[in-house]
């Protein structure tokens, strides 16, 4: 049967079900093989905190969304085309995301009684005609799975975990995607077991088969590939970018990575990645609890590794004294806090921007650390490098800010080449003429490193006040401000060694957009929507916060407003209006979501007048 | 070869000249009270350091918060004072990081067994080469008088003016409750035995874990005179060695049978019992080290001192390197271009 193409520039995906359907593996094989495709995407999976929450309900759904297009895409997407729904429970949780006149596809064979009971549903929602606004189709994917299985004597709980695959055939009919990607992919998951590669691969393909044949469908979509740069790529989540920013630095410095960590969401990815690197001379040390991960690292630095350690809120609060100690005894140190809701233990799989005053203050008394942020998934691969990079040449702690959706979003990223890394050049002292542990660099202000196992650089360090150049502990009243004014003025003289701050539209105007961390991808395709409608709005997105780029200033000056979106109640907005007394307008949101694009879009137009 | 390696590839493995104690002895005041054990316990550890054989920037001392803390500026060697608790953990990052360094740590019964007290269990589970020197002086000394987590119960002090209803730990049973490889017990005002313990720990593979008994002459004057004072030692300690029965008293005329798994002091003197009949030690049993390290809390039993439990097993940072190695004979040396090219990637041109 000939069936109708149509083009589109963008789609919006979802894919919901029970956290046990398998819905987050099912978005990540339509994503790779998107990316293969050559499309722009992004990707926001968004699963419970509960690993099996009870099936069938509300709390128990897991969603995974997927934006991809012939053109630049920045965000996972402000509303679904699209809603794949294996229960009620995903239906009532997701409809929302659902733009009117949007696809529904149901596994009606999900559509029970008790299911119905369970998501809340008086009457069956595939029946009762409430979802006339959207085009409904009702399938029986579960009766179908164990029909493309029947001869192969599973059990009926192999057959119905094989029914996400049914769903992802039909989406690659819809949207005319290749299956062989997927396939070779189970052939490689499921090697050991050739019975689950025959039963997943032929599901996979019933459900191309079904979208092929039935008359349900009457169109299928075509998107082209998107105009990107030339290259190699790859896709990358955020945390794997870290893992791999980290083994890069090593690379490139000649030093030896020591990740100090303890398991917590959604940071642990990162832990994750690193073990499996040993042949890159990478060290992990799941540690007993927070505080001993980042004081091992702190261990491993002082010792002429790359000390490195990874968390989240609750585990950046543990680490706070020790953050201190590291400011104190000048030793280079990575500290990555991915960031989720919060206060406390708050939502642990949902994303916020709600540690950046605790990145910047969270210590007792004066101790400047650093901070950087990521503002995509792959911009973490630089993040991680560049944090290196001034922790190693300040001997200083430098904290990564990164954030849940960007740990565990994907996007395409064009490889870079080894050689088009710049070389970290650490510069350990021998020489134990003239040598004293807190001399330090004219330029830099970088104390020595001098590793113990270094002939004659015998000394010692540690959390008491330190006399400037001998290192003697001293309660010198005068000494003491000296040495917090020389910790402050080494962090504010890296604004030297950064590059400046890029707008992106026009340098003046009446309105400046000014995000950080993973914010970018909403903004920019706000920013970019209300250009196009000619309005006079320019994009800045920060990625260093301590210290700022020495251009911010004057960039926030030559815009008579300054918006500042952000997860949380306005903590960017209070640190510029601090340092540079702007009135900056504040869009904020906690809901442990990432922005939408219109929802910054209406606040540009509320300030600057809706023009049309 | 990594950096580090590279730029210590000159270093000497054996010290350039014959070290004496004095060698030892860093350039800074020593600010401890007069007459506090600790001056006993430094001295010990700068007579013994010579015999190592180790070059003294090969070794690092790394230490916590408290007065036993400050030990590492007194040291001439490299050295690390920390945040309070910390130092089993910063210890385990550094000889984690540099297998190739002699690591120390120095530290307190409120350091290491109240806030430090889960770093100190999980370095023993591990098994990571560290010597830790617990100076246990039952009393918070530089907080000015605190009861302590081994203070004992009643103790009258500026936080528990009423007596303090905290039951104490006992060290060495927290230390083998954890599987440290070797623990063992010494005392400060006993310069011979103290010395002999710090080079068996010193030679030990794998976490050695030493309570010092440690006289706080400001703070809890006189704690453990019965066991270090010339009249009452020899009547209420037995120095235990490893294949030799337990026998002690002024006279030699005690020792320490079991019965059941009960230790009783018996007499040697009616003839009734001879050495025969007492506990040998076996520094390598389990259960025995339990039973040993059980007879502090049972009153009228002399305190056992000495090394309570010697075994060896597998070290964690020598595992860790290890794991390396076999990574990189499977796989080669990490190749970074490999790296971010793996799994699917496609061309846009």
């Amino acid at each position: 049967m000939n069936k109708a193409f149509k083009n589109l520039d963008e789609v919006t995906i979802r894919f919901a079900g029970d956290s046990g359907d398998g819905m987050q593996l099912t978005g990540m094989q339509f994503t790779s093989t998107t990316a293969l495709l050559g499309n722009d995407l992004s990707t926001l999976p968004d699963f419970p905190a509960e690993i099996r929450a009870p099936a069938g309900t509300l709390f128990g759904v897991s969603g995974f969304q997927i934006h991809f297009g012939s053109t630049e895409i920045n965000t996972p997407g402000d509303a679904c085309d699209v809603l794949v729904a294996m229960n009620p429970a995903a239906l009532k949780v997701n409809l929302r995301s659902l733009r009117d006149g949007g696809i529904i596809i149901a596994n009606s064979d999900g559509f029970n009684e008790k299911n119905l009971k369970l998501a809340g549903y008086e009457s069956n929602p595939l029946e009762d005609g409430s979802l006339s606004r959207y085009q409904l189709h009702a399938v029986a994917i579960t009766k179908l799975t164990h029909n493309a299985l029947d001869d192969l004597g599973l059990s009926n709980k192999l057959v119905e975990r094989s029914k996400n695959f049914f769903a992802l055939g039909m989406m690659y009919w819809m949207f005319t995607r290749p299956l062989e990607p997927t396939i070779k992919w189970i052939q490689d998951k499921f090697k050991k077991n050739p019975e689950l590669v025959e039963a997943n691969t032929r599901v996979l393909k019933a459900g191309y088969a079904f979208g092929e044949t039935t008359e349900i469908f009457a169109v299928r979509y075509e998107v082209k590939p998107a105009p990107l740069a030339p290259g190699r790529y790859r896709s990358v989540t955020g945390n794997e970018a870290i893992a791999w920013g980290l083994i890069a630095a090593s690379v490139k410095s000649g030093l030896d990575i020591f990740l100090g960590s303890y398991p917590i969401t959604p940071a642990s990815d990162i832990l994750h990645e690193l073990a499996k690197h040993k042949n890159f001379r990478v060290k992990t040390f799941q540690a007993e609890d927070e505080i001993a991960g980042i004081t091992s690292a702190i261990g491993a630095s002082y010792g002429g590794a790359i000390g490195a350690t990874t968390t989240s809120g609750p585990g950046m609060a543990l680490k706070a004294e020790a953050m201190g100690l590291a400011v104190m005894l000048e030793l280079p140190l990575i500290i990555c806090d991915v960031q989720r809701g919060g206060p406390s233990t708050g939502l642990p799989t949902k994303t916020e921007q709600a540690d950046l005053l605790q990145a910047l203050y969270g210590r007792n008394s004066e101790a400047p650390i650093p901070v950087i942020a990521a503002s995509t998934p792959a911009d973490c691969f630089l993040t991680a490098f560049e944090a290196v990079r001034i922790a190693i040449k300040y001997m200083t702690p430098v904290i990564i800010l990164s954030d849940g959706y960007l740990a565990n979003g994907a996007e395409p990223w064009m490889i870079p080449s080894v050689s088009s890394l710049p070389d970290i050049a650490p510069k350990f002292r021998t020489d134990p003429k003239g040598f004293q542990p807190y001399m330090r660099d004219e330029r830099t202000l970088a104390r020595p490193w001098a590793i113990p196992g270094t002939p004659g650089l015998e000394h010692r360090i540690g959390g008491l006040e330190k006399e400037h150049i001998t290192g003697n502990v001293s309660y010198d009243p005068e000494n003491h401000e000296f040495m917090v004014r020389m910790r402050q003025a080494k962090v504010d003289r890296i604004a030297d060694d950064i590059p400046p701050a890029l707008v992106e539209g026009d340098q003046k105007g009446d309105l400046l957009v000014v995000g950080w961390g993973g914010t970018y991808g909403a903004i920019r395709t706000a920013v970019e929507d209300k250009r196009r409608e000619g309005k006079s709005v320019s994009h800045l997105q920060l990625k260093y916060i301590n210290p700022f780029q020495k251009n911010v200033g004057e960039i926030l000056y030559n815009f008579k407003c300054v918006l500042v979106p952000e997860l949380n109640l306005g903590q960017l907005a209070r640190v510029l209006r601090a340092k540079y007394l702007v009135p900056a307008v504040t869009l904020s949101k906690v809901q442990g979501l990432p922005f939408k694009a219109i929802e910054i879009e209406n606040k540009i137009d509320e300030i600057l007048g809706s023009t049309r | 070869m990594n950096l580090v390696e590279d730029i210590l590839k000159d270093a000497p493995a054996t010290p350039p000249v014959k070290y004496t104690a004095k060698d030892f002895q860093s350039d800074q005041d020593v600010r401890w009270c007069p007459g506090c054990g600790d001056y006993s316990i430094l001295a010990q550890v700068q007579r013994v350091m010579p015999d190592l054989n180790i070059p003294k920037h090969r070794i690092v001392f790394v230490s916590g918060i408290g007065c036993s803390s400050r030990f590492p500026y007194y040291m001439e060697s490299y050295g690390f004072h920390s945040i309070h608790g910390r130092a089993p953990a910063i210890a385990s990052g550094l000889k984690i990081a540099r297998p190739d360094l002699m690591v120390w740590v120095a530290t307190g019964d409120g350091d290491g067994l109240s806030i430090g007290g889960n770093h100190l269990i999980h370095v023993c589970r591990r098994n990571v080469d560290l010597k830790i020197l617990l100076f246990n002086n039952e009393i918070y000394g530089l907080t000015k008088g605190q009861y302590s987590p081994t203070s004992e119960v009643g103790k009258v002090t500026k936080s528990t003016p009423y007596g303090s209803i905290d039951h104490p730990f006992n060290p060495l049973l927290v230390a083998l409750g954890a599987e440290a490889s070797f623990v063992a017990r010494t005392l400060d005002r006993d310069p011979k035995h103290l010395q002999t313990i710090i080079r068996r720990a010193a030679d030990h593979k794998g976490t050695a874990f030493i309570e010092i008994y440690q006289n706080c002459n400001v703070f809890n004057d006189g704690a453990f005179f019965k066991y270090t004072e010339k009249e009452t030692k020899d009547d209420n300690v037995v120095f235990i060695e490893h294949g030799k029965p337990m026998v002690f008293g002024k006279e030699r005329d005690k020792g320490v049978r079991l019965e059941g798994f009960t230790p009783t002091v018996v007499s040697l003197k009616d003839g009734k019992y001879s050495a025969s009949d007492l506990i040998v030690h076996n520094e390598k049993d389990t259960m025995l080290s339990f039973i040993l390290a059980r007879m502090s809390s049972i009153p009228d039993l002399p305190r056992p001192v000495g090394v309570v439990y010697a075994v060896e097993r597998p070290l964690y940072d020598a595992e860790v390197s290890k794991q390396i190695q076999q990574a990189i004979q499977k796989q080669g040396e990490g190749n970074l271009e490999k790296l971010l090219n793996h799994g699917e990637t496609w061309a846009i041109k």
